[in-house]
């Protein structure tokens, strides 16, 4: 599919003009390329949908730098399968669960967290890139795991990339309460039966799972714009523990379907458009929040008295 | 809502009948070659109020992690009523230190009282029939209805702890435990939320075991101190136990013991910064 689109693209391209703005966005021949991207926009859906979900626990757990840490390595896992010639995705998921079982076996407390992650990451960015260097096919290839390059989802990987999302997705459901429980204290959590290893070891696998999804869509260095970012900007405008998720999976399906979409006729990767968008609503998103500070107050006056009293 | 200090704290209605909920027995609790209490025996009855005192280290939150099933003996035995202590067990109800939630975590009062009644469920989110009555209770038991739907991060420290008893109670539990609760509290919140944990234990004769390292918030409930200090401990009512020459034994130095209004002050302690009563120092355990 990616040799079929690609002299597409750069056809678009060239009909609109070699300036900058149709670099960027054309829409000429939009339908026949909407079809040929078919696939890549319901990856880019299925993705945003459950990465705005997993990121709300990204963002209780303060575990952005996790999620950071995970995607190098799992660059460092897709790069040795490009080079090995053996399945991308399955690299990537290889790559993707080592680091998650690491970091969430030997780092419980946040600040060894913040230190393995530290010491991981350089080492497995480190390795992919060693591996593209000895790689010797296309250079697009190499681009794409560190970028991104949704085009390359083709029918098979699409399923795969699916299929993880929905385990990953039932795999929240279920722990939905235990999780938000040990996310907010731990100690309380364990004190009232919930198996607060397990639960945040299974969390720390199903977040493995999602970063090694987003790689092969957004690129290793951007996941953190669709596992992060949507979640972060729901948390500005919502404190309900039903509006958030939902918020934050509306921000992702917007940002990664949206970005696809504009970047369809352009010749250049869709990640910036993804990044974009995703910046854009978190920044709304604070400017209501600010807006709102100003005018409302969530306790009836009265209560500063009592506390003076 | 004015339990003067020094008033009879023993007033409710179900006194000390029967077994007791929780007892210890020889009980040791070591790490490495160090100690910290031997061979302690111990008995927690309906409608008792345990204070446990002690400086940093002296076990008392290994103590609480031990009743919690968290960590093993490493001699005795120490039962819940009537049987060995387990991991997660719901009858216990657990109040931890003040922790102040994070500004923007997605929940509001009423779901942080919420996982005390389905927080350690596992399935699907969907709320069951009952539920939420439930909640709005126990809300209104700790007196924070009135900010039921305002996020937890927006809330002082006293109003989240408030939100920590009722999670606490909402598994109607037979035994209270307390961490150090009111760390970090100011006076005012200090009073009200160890009148909640008291209000508990007066009307359904909850026992309370409460960890502090100042008794005073709390001198008019106590009926038992349980003193931690140095690899030894002493028992007894506040009268037998804050005193001057029980605690410098127990220390092995000099240690003065004052009462002034209803207070004592405590001088003299090996380490002060541990136990001046206005201490704000978050306590390391």
């Amino acid at each position: 599919m990616t040799t079929a689109l690609a002299p597409l693209i750069l056809t678009a391209a060239a009909g609109g003009g070699d300036d900058l703005w149709s670099r960027m966005f054309s829409f000429a021949n939009y339908g026949e390329l909407l079809q040929l991207v078919q696939n890549s926009v319901i990856a880019g859906a299925v993705l945003g949908i459950v990465g705005g979900l997993i990121g709300v626990f990204v963002m209780q757990r303060d575990m952005a730098f996790a999620v950071h840490g995970i995607s190098e390595l799992s660059f460092a896992g897709a790069a040795a399968a490009l080079l090995l010639g053996v399945n991308v995705v399955a690299g990537s998921l290889v790559g993707s669960l080592i680091a998650a079982v690491i970091i969430g076996v030997l780092g419980s407390k946040a600040r060894d967290r913040n230190s393995i992650i530290g010491v991981l990451m350089p080492f497995g960015l480190g390795l992919g890139i060693l591996f593209l260097a000895l790689y010797q096919g296309r250079t697009a290839n190499k681009f794409g795991l560190l970028t991104g390059q949704i085009v390359s989802v083709d029918d098979p990987q699409l399923i795969w990339l699916i299929v993880i999302s929905i385990v990953v997705l039932l795999g929240l459901g279920i722990m939905w309460r235990p999780l938000s429980f040990d996310s907010l204290d731990a100690d309380v959590a364990s004190a009232r039966g919930v198996p607060t290893r397990a639960v945040s070891l299974t969390f720390m696998l199903l977040l493995g799972l999602m970063v090694a999804v987003s790689v092969q869509i957004i690129g290793a260095l951007l996941v953190l714009a669709l596992l992060v970012t949507p979640a972060a900007a729901a948390m500005r405008v919502s404190a309900s523990p039903i509006l958030v998720p939902i918020l934050s999976m509306l921000f992702g399906f917007v940002s990664a379907v949206g970005g696809i979409l504009l970047a369809l006729g352009g010749s250049l990767p869709i990640s910036p458009y993804i990044t974009t968008i995703s910046f854009a609503i978190y920044l709304v998103c604070r400017l209501i929040e600010a807006r709102r500070t100003k005018t409302r107050s969530f306790r009836p006056s009265g209560e500063t008295v009592a506390v003076a009293a | 809502m004015t339990a003067a200090p020094g008033a009879p704290a023993a007033e409710h209605e179900h006194g000390h009948p029967g077994a007791p909920v929780l007892s210890l027995r020889g009980a040791r609790l070591g790490f490495g070659g160090r100690t910290l209490w031997d061979d302690l025996s111990l008995d927690v009855c309906r409608g008792e109020f345990l204070a446990v005192l002690g400086p940093n280290g002296s076990g008392k939150s290994s103590l609480l992690r031990t009743i919690l099933g968290q960590q093993e003996l490493t001699a005795g035995e120490i039962n819940f009523g009537g049987e060995p202590v387990r991991r997660g067990d719901r009858r216990i109800g657990y109040i931890p230190q003040q922790k102040m939630i994070p500004a923007g975590t997605p929940m509001r009062a009423r779901d942080l009282v919420a996982l005390g009644v389905n927080g350690h469920r596992f399935g699907l989110p969907l709320p069951r029939r009952g539920e939420r009555e439930r909640v709005d209770e126990l809300l209104e038991s700790v007196g924070a209805t009135h900010f039921a739907n305002a996020p937890v991060g927006t809330l002082s420290g006293g109003e989240q702890q408030r939100l920590r008893v009722g999670q606490a109670l909402a598994g109607d539990p037979d035994l209270l435990l307390c961490d150090e609760p009111l760390l970090s509290l100011d006076l005012n919140h200090q009073r009200e939320v160890s009148e909640l944990i008291d209000r508990r234990r007066r009307s359904h004769g909850t026992p309370v075991v409460f960890v502090t390292h100042d008794v005073n918030p709390v001198l008019g409930m106590v009926d038992r101190i349980l003193y931690l200090a140095g690899g030894r401990f002493r028992e007894g009512t506040p009268d037998e136990v804050l005193r001057s020459d029980v605690l410098s034994d127990l220390y092995q130095t000099p240690v003065e013991v004052f009462r002034s209004h209803g207070r004592i002050v405590v001088m003299g302690l090996p380490d002060t910064h541990d136990h001046h009563p206005h201490n704000e120092t978050p306590e390391a355990s």
